[in-house]
């Protein structure tokens, strides 16, 4: 550490920059330090400034267009000097306030958000009583509060939820067991497919029959997947399972006489209430009732279906977490050599972890083909792969409270954009805030693992406490101990 | 002690790592209630022959009995459930996870029952895990990292506690105290100790019987004693450095 720096507790959050400017300047004093002087900001900002002249000249600068007579050229020197600008403008800003200066804002705010942490150390478990209680009451808050915008409201919150839940059901995967698991939305399709074909070819079978079935198959091709990757782990293992997602994919597009291919299914039956359809008219659910039709009943029900099948996931997820096998599973994560040699079965063990974790995205991946009541393979590329292990990695691994968190801030974050129509006042008419998505994604992400490198919530909760209660002698007491 | 059954007998053990040779033929034999130890000087193989006991390698020829049972071609999660327990190389303790729940995890395989009186005994051999019971394996110094993964090993009751240079860079007094347990296991439990060190002084002054290791073969073998006394141990192993 830097002579003359403060010492920050969160010395390791910061970024590499501003780590290896303190190391350098160590060795020199202050005050001969050309590289906390505004002259070596303003060169540094330059040389960004001018690369981006040179990378955008042709890309920005230049545009060729289709012209009867064969391509024209136009200029748009413009947009170039607005991209230089920008570059020179946020460099310039980043070395005075971060690069090159004794005390970076980063190390500020990083300092406060762990010191947030540690002033509340049960900020956790308050939050996350908060959360549920919120959610229990949701689609009443929103009906009762934003009446007309009910519809929109509650189907955001079935998405977000349905997220929590494949982020709870990938966190066995990867957060507890440690296997780095990039094809989980395979087993979202295969709940899916499972679902949707067998509500296509038996008459009989609706949702909640369905339910079991599609989680059984997707544990099992858990199971499948399982087998051969066993003695893979970290970035092998991260390439067969990407592969097997794309496998699953390819298959569904292709085999066009089982599963429609690039049609799809359509026709997927909705959920009954205790065999009540939520239809206007004789036999439905609000003529039961004696209530008056409204389409919300349905959206609210799928609602309660996915909230209820999250909690399940999360309740089992945590006893387990307390019993031998999730322990096992935790202890996997560490040191596999160290489980082998305590007599751990480390096959069944990810086997488990795999099979359990399949399962869960297949109950989901059933819901969501109730709900759409339309899949196809386009809903299960890569980039949902990459949305829920960018929920189970944002949020901490191992965190149940964070994946909660960031699939609030992931998924809700997207929808919001859709809703900021003032943006378009400032930019004008064309502008359009949800292709900006990816890139407020991609910040998003940078910027959290700047400041948290561990995710959201880093703090692993230990499943075990000595319960031998704490002796305490009179002289202790005494001495202001045991209050 | 030789007209008993050996518990662990390991013979003409060869083992190869791909095309290279590890152990070339080693015989060593444990008797119940002995602590037998293995010195060695780096790379003579003595981690290997541990591992081949724990079948991870396995050997490739020779024989590896335990109590009578052929262990050789077993699989090692299940010799680790016969009753060996061993405290591996580097400790190898889980770090992110708190003293108890590594305790837990070395338990995992015995009744529930045995659980609050083995912690008690651990506890009265090791107070120091007591007071770092809630404190996240990482963040323990090596000896108590060390004090853990024996402790962890003998959360499974083993009958044989097969012990890979617990002394590695640890401080002086902290190795003392940590052979004394190993002591007071073998005299009051009855423990069964296979115990591979390079700090061959302490090792044999603590051990019953020793071998020496030599480039993957067994040269020398006797009581800890005699071993102390030959020339060739002390001019190997002992002299410079000593502790």
């Amino acid at each position: 550490m830097a002579a003359g720096t403060p010492t920050a507790p969160t010395a390791s959050n910061r970024p590499q920059g501003a780590q290896r400017a303190l190391e350098e300047r160590g060795d020199m004093p202050p005050a001969a330090d050309h590289r906390t002087s505004m002259a070596g900001s303003l060169r540094d900002a330059a040389t960004a400034a001018f690369l981006v002249f040179v990378l955008g000249f042709f890309f920005l600068g230049v545009r060729s267009d289709i012209a009867p007579g064969g391509l024209t050229l136009t200029f748009r020197w413009g947009l170039l000097a607005i991209a230089v600008a920008i570059v020179f403008g946020a460099r310039l800003l980043l070395n005075i306030f971060v690069f090159r200066t004794a005390r970076p804002l980063t190390q500020r705010m990083g300092g406060a958000i762990s010191a947030q942490g540690r002033a509340f150390p049960n900020l956790g478990k308050w939050l996350g009583r908060a959360l549920f209680a919120f959610a229990v009451i949701l689609p009443f808050f929103f009906t009762y509060f934003f009446p007309g915008r009910e519809r929109q409201y509650i189907d955001l919150a079935i998405l977000i939820m349905t997220y929590i839940m494949l982020g709870w059901g990938l966190n066995i995967v990867v957060g507890l067991a440690g296997l780095l698991d990039l094809g989980y939305v395979a087993f979202y399709a295969v709940g899916a497919y499972s679902f949707a074909l067998l509500a296509q070819h038996f008459e009989f079978i609706g949702f909640w029959t369905a339910l079991p079935l599609a989680g059984l198959l997707a544990a099992f091709w858990g199971i499948i997947l399982g087998f051969p990757v066993l003695r893979l782990r970290g970035d092998y293992l991260a390439i067969v399972t990407l592969a097997f997602g794309e496998i699953i994919r390819v298959v569904l597009l292709n085999w066009y006489e089982f599963t429609g291919g690039p049609d799809g299914i359509s026709g997927i039956p909705k959920p009954t209430f205790f065999g009540l359809e939520f239809v206007r008219g004789e036999g439905g659910f609000a003529d039961f009732f004696g209530i008056p039709f409204h389409n919300i009943h349905r959206f609210i029900y799928l609602y309660y279906i996915i909230f209820i099948l999250a909690i399940i996931t999360n309740l089992v997820t945590l006893r387990l977490r307390k019993m031998p096998v999730g322990r096992a599973w935790e202890a996997l994560r560490e040191d596999e050599i160290a489980c082998r040699s305590l007599g751990i079965n480390t096959t069944n063990t990810k086997l488990t972890a795999f099979a359990l974790g399949a399962m869960f995205g297949g109950f989901a991946g059933s819901f969501f083909a109730t709900r759409q009541g339309f899949i196809s393979p386009e809903s299960f590329t890569f980039l949902e792969s990459a949305i829920i292990l960018a929920i189970v990695v944002l949020g901490g691994l191992g965190s149940q409270i964070g994946v909660v968190i960031s699939s609030i801030v992931m998924i809700g974050g997207i929808e919001l954009l859709r809703n900021l129509g003032f943006l378009s006042q400032i930019f004008g008419p064309n502008f359009e805030p949800t292709q900006y998505r990816m890139l407020i994604f991609g910040i998003a992400m940078v910027l959290i693992m700047v400041w948290k490198p561990r995710g959201l919530v880093s703090t692993r909760e230990p499943t075990a406490v000595l319960k031998e209660k704490k002796r305490i002698g009179a002289d202790m007491v005494a001495q202001g101990e045991g209050h | 002690m030789n007209e008993r059954q050996p518990l662990l007998s390991v013979r003409k053990v060869e083992t190869y790592y791909g095309k290279i040779v590890a152990l070339r033929g080693v015989d060593v034999d444990v008797y119940p209630g002995e602590i037998v130890t293995l010195i060695g000087a780096n790379g003579a193989g003595k981690s290997t022959l541990m591992m081949t006991i724990c079948g991870s390698p396995q050997a490739r020829a020779g024989q590896i009995l335990y109590d009578g049972e052929d262990i050789t071609a077993t699989p090692t999660h299940e010799i680790m459930r016969k009753g060996i327990a061993q405290s591996p190389e580097g400790r190898r303790i889980f770090p992110r996870m708190t003293v108890m729940e590594n305790l837990q995890m070395g338990a995992s395989l015995v009744a529930a029952e045995h659980f609050d009186g083995d912690l008690k005994r651990i506890f009265e051999l090791f107070p120091r895990l007591k007071e770092r019971s809630s404190q996240r394996g990482g963040t323990l110094s090596g000896g108590e990292q060390q004090m853990l993964a024996i402790a962890r090993a003998l959360m499974s009751r083993p009958k044989l506690l097969l012990l890979d240079e617990p002394s590695l860079g640890l401080a002086p007094l902290i190795v003392k105290q940590i052979f004394e347990v190993i002591k007071e296991l073998n005299r009051t439990d009855g423990l069964t100790v296979f115990l591979v060190e390079q700090n061959a002084f302490h090792a044999l002054k603590l051990a019953h019987r020793g071998y020496v290791m030599v480039n993957g073969n067994i040269t020398m073998s006797g009581t800890g004693a005699e071993l102390l006394k030959r020339e060739e141990v002390r001019a190997a192993y002992l002299e410079g450095g000593r502790h």
